[in-house]
């Protein structure tokens, strides 16, 4: 798709482009930070606080073993809620931008 | 407890056949891709036609090694909970693939991920540094892969290691060199429903002993060895070990180069980032399995036994598939942990290639003008110089510890390749030589360090302490070659560069323009 350079200009100066891109950068950064502290969390709570993860919640079971699948099953769910949030209003957002850049 | 009898070094039949099933299966597949591979695209990229799911279940398949199948669910049944830190790295990267990585690298890209980082610096350069990170992550994880191969397979079948690793060699050279990435990808995905499946059929006749309730598995387990294997025990006890293991692991991930290649393989940005999403599932769905199959293991086979066989521990979901399910089980679970490193290596083979001939070749011999028919040529003569090069190094590295090298491979793609990828995804003022320090100094930090570090001075060449303190070197490594990358990009400025990064977010951000 060719596009001249006067109109690449006009698009990346528009309002509607700098909020897809803050956007994105903002929901990426977020969590990216999300994920490395609770798993930075996670293997600093084993390195010095080690009796924490030993804690029983049954008569063996500790609490360390749901914390530990926990974080597992949390970093999925990350995955998850970024692919609802990119397709549901990132794909929208870069789809009516490009209709527009199209229909120019 | 005394020991129990085990088949495992003698010829299974059953095993055999399947893994001959697998083998005829798989080449029979890489005969119908070979007629679909004729144009670059379709010798790298499968032509982007792979759906987000199969590609999905392609980058579970290229990731799951035998090492973390066996060496993981080993590592469980000896100390327990210690086990499931080391899987909880290696799945963490994903979500940062997705964050950082995947829709900028398939916006931007072409076939390699040194595409992106080239994309806006001098070309020459900028592919020399990205081949050399690349080819050392590659190289390392070859190494660990092929030399598992050959023990694994000579535990396994008593077959001779040399025989095993040529086996393995040629057979990942025929699915690479006929049948580019699409049959890679087919490979790839059988393999992984096949371990999926095997591990879940293996999970669910362990559980059938302990009223398939896993907290009672955990109990027995406790009961039998103490408290101790259901809390952190001392994989981790200094925190910078820690930290810099983790970062290693994690954003290792985020620049291993047969990972990154795989998303080229769809149709665009939004395909990408389902195929993260679903490979993240799978794997963490793996590693919960192969933690119940190492308390399995524990429990039903006894750690006695298990270290007696293999003082790692790498034979414990083995002994525990023949406990649960017998001789033929043994060897439905023997075929897909072989199977398993083809996958890897065929993975690993077609990246290494591709960096060959369309980085070095291509783009820094030729100048970017080569045609279609000489380019795929020459990526099929890379693809038999990786793989002659694998078998080589597979009988070279012979009885060595080589177990270290997948932790240097990730430190490397840590230090190396993911700096330099995400600072030219992300930062204006990235220059050329910026990128080139920040490489250079990664790679051969990661490379220094780990020499110096109680990982390789002291294990393994017998010396009383270490240089450098830490295990693995990526909190070094990979600051500096962040810093390198900042200190040289500020004294050198580069004005095209510049220019082209706002034309790029365009790319980057709408797809416009993507390949």
């Amino acid at each position: 798709m060719g596009i001249q350079a006067t109109r690449v200009k006009e698009i990346l100066d528009s309002e509607k482009f700098k909020d897809i891109v803050k956007k994105r950068l903002t929901v990426s950064l977020s969590l990216t930070a999300i994920m490395l502290i609770v798993y930075f969390g996670f293997m600093l709570t084993i390195a010095f606080y080690k009796e924490l993860l030993a804690l029983k919640i049954g008569e063996h079971i500790t609490i360390g073993l749901p914390i530990g699948i926990g974080v597992i099953v949390f970093a999925w769910l990350l995955t998850g809620f970024y692919t609802r949030w990119a397709n549901n209003k990132y794909d929208k957002a870069v789809r009516e931008l490009r209709n527009e850049i199209l229909e120019k | 407890m005394g020991t129990i009898e085990t088949t495992l070094g003698q010829v299974n039949i059953a095993s055999i056949i399947i893994f001959f099933t697998f083998v005829a299966i798989t080449l029979a597949i890489t005969y119908w891709a070979a007629k679909k591979t004729k144009t670059t695209s379709e010798f790298y990229a499968a032509d982007r036609n792979i759906s987000g799911f199969q590609n999905g279940l392609a980058l579970s398949g290229d990731y799951m090694s035998a090492a973390s199948f066996l060496g993981i669910a080993g590592m469980v049944s000896l100390k327990g909970y210690d086990g499931l830190i080391y899987s909880i790295g290696f799945l963490v990267g994903w979500p940062l693939v997705m964050f950082l990585i995947a829709e900028p690298l398939r916006n931007l890209g072409k076939f390699t991920f040194a595409d992106v980082v080239a994309f806006r610096l001098k070309q020459k350069p900028v592919r020399i540094a990205s081949s050399v990170g690349s080819l050392m992550t590659i190289v390392f994880y070859l190494i660990a892969q092929m030399v598992g191969a050959g023990a694994l397979i000579n535990i396994l079948f008593g077959l001779p290691y040399e025989l095993a690793v040529v086996i393995v060699g040629l057979v990942m050279i025929s699915y690479v060199l006929f049948g580019g990435m699409l049959a890679t990808t087919w490979v790839q995905i059988i393999k992984a429903v096949l371990l999926l499946s095997g591990a879940t059929f293996l999970v669910i006749m362990t559980l059938a002993s302990f009223g398939m309730n896993p907290i009672s598995l955990f109990e027995q387990a406790a009961a039998k060895y103490g408290d101790a294997v259901l809390s952190p025990g001392g994989f981790v006890t200094n925190p910078w070990d820690a930290i810099s293991l983790g970062l290693a692991l994690i954003l290792g991930t985020a620049g291993l180069p047969h990972i990154l290649m795989r998303f080229f393989t769809v149709p665009d940005a939004k395909q990408a980032r389902k195929s993260v999403f679903i490979a993240t599932g799978f794997i963490g769905y793996f590693y919960i399995l192969t933690f119940i199959i190492g308390f399995g293991a524990m429990v039903l086979v006894g750690q006695d036994v298990i270290s007696s066989i293999d003082k790692g521990g790498n034979m414990a979901a083995l002994l525990l598939a023949e406990s649960v399910g017998g001789r033929f089980f043994l060897g439905f679970i023997a075929a897909v942990a072989f199977a398993t490193i083809l996958a890897v290596v065929a993975g690993l083979t077609l990246s290494g290639a591709s960096t060959l001939s369309h980085d070095l070749y291509v783009n820094v011999i030729k100048k970017g003008k080569t045609d279609e028919a000489g380019e795929v040529r020459v990526a099929r003569i890379s693809t038999l110089l990786i793989g002659a090069l694998a078998i080589i190094l597979g009988l070279t590295f012979k009885g060595q510890n080589v177990a270290f090298m997948v932790g240097l491979a990730f430190a490397i793609a840590a230090s190396s390749n993911f700096p330099s990828l995400l600072l030219s995804i992300l930062w204006k003022k990235f220059t050329t030589k910026g990128a080139v320090a920040s490489i250079i100094t990664g790679a051969s930090l990661s490379v220094i360090l780990i020499i110096l570090s109680p990982t390789v001075w002291v294990d393994i060449m017998g010396n009383e302490s270490a240089i450098f303190p830490l295990k693995n070197p990526a909190l070094i490594s990979m600051s500096a070659a962040f810093l390198a990358a900042f200190i040289v990009s500020k004294l050198t400025k580069e004005q095209s560069a510049e220019e082209k990064f706002e034309d790029e977010k365009l790319r980057t951000y709408l797809g416009v323009g993507a390949e």
